[in-house]
């Protein structure tokens, strides 16, 4: 049987793969992405130990992430889209004024 | 001699990793894309060996079936061929990468050396089996109310989204 360690390794190998996404990409895409990895680690973490201590609300949790993440997947895109349309940019170090 | 499982285990967490270092080092979005809806369709799978087919199911329909085609569609609608000439960052930003792998390096330590997590790898008999109508047996007793806030708060995001995408003033 696999160790729950296993499990809780990669998720952490996922996230920090993720995190490097966010911190060296330059493209809002591609950090978006890599926040969806990230978010994939935390379920993954969430339904292993859901497994291991053979608790459902692990599963629910994980249900509950991935209904949130598609909202914010959606505002982000239509962020995207908005920003691009004002802005003609997808770096992310472009967007650094504010208005309002 | 492993068993099946850890083999199975092995190749699918591998398979996850190279998918996702893909994401992070691809220089076209869409490669990036493309790679991001191959590492969740591993990660799938390693939600079935852990016995949880309603979560694996999910993670299919709702990532890779409408998270990545959202992100595609998008990528359709914008112009990304200046994105794919571009470096990844200044040279002298290059010392952030030092954080995420100290973090990585920190949290695989902590999670393997030592034997916090041993008492609870040993689970004899499997009592969650057919966990799906369990599941939904929970979601609409115990779970009701935060399940009908996610669902106000999906309709919500939709409303706004279409809001923000919208051309012309309003």
């Amino acid at each position: 049987m696999v160790p729950l360690s296993w499990y809780l390794s990669l998720s952490a190998l996922i996230f920090v793969i993720g995190l490097c996404g966010v911190l060296l990409r330059r493209n809002i895409l591609i950090v978006l992405m890599s926040l969806e990895l990230m978010l994939n680690a935390v379920i993954l973490n969430f339904v292993a130990f859901s497994f291991y201590l053979q608790d459902l609300r692990g599963q629910i949790m994980a249900i509950f992430i991935i209904a949130i993440t598609a909202a914010e997947v959606a505002v982000a895109l239509a962020i995207v889209i908005a920003l691009t349309r004002n802005r003609a940019t997808l770096r992310v170090d472009d967007i650094n004024s504010m208005k309002g | 001699m492993p068993g099946l499982e850890t083999l199975f285990f092995l190749l699918f967490a591998i398979l996850t990793v190279i998918f996702a270092v893909m994401v992070v080092v691809a220089k076209n979005p869409v490669h990036a894309a493309l790679s991001l809806m191959a590492c969740f369709v591993q990660i799938a799978a390693l939600y079935i060996l852990l016995r949880a087919p309603f979560i694996a199911a999910i993670q299919i329909f709702v990532y890779v079936g409408t998270i990545m085609v959202l992100f595609v569609f998008v990528m359709m609608m914008l112009d990304i061929r200046k994105a794919t000439s571009e470096p990844y960052l200044p040279a002298k930003l290059w010392l952030l990468a030092l954080f995420p792998l100290l973090l990585g390096v920190l949290l695989l330590v902590g999670l393997n050396v030592g034997d916090s997590f041993k008492s609870i790898t040993q689970t004899s008999q499997i009592e969650l089996e057919n966990t799906t109508s369990e599941l939904g047996h929970a979601l609409f007793t115990d779970y009701l109310l935060p399940f009908e806030v996610v669902s106000v708060i999906l309709l919500v995001a939709l409303v706004g989204a279409i809001l923000m995408a919208q051309k012309g003033k309003r």
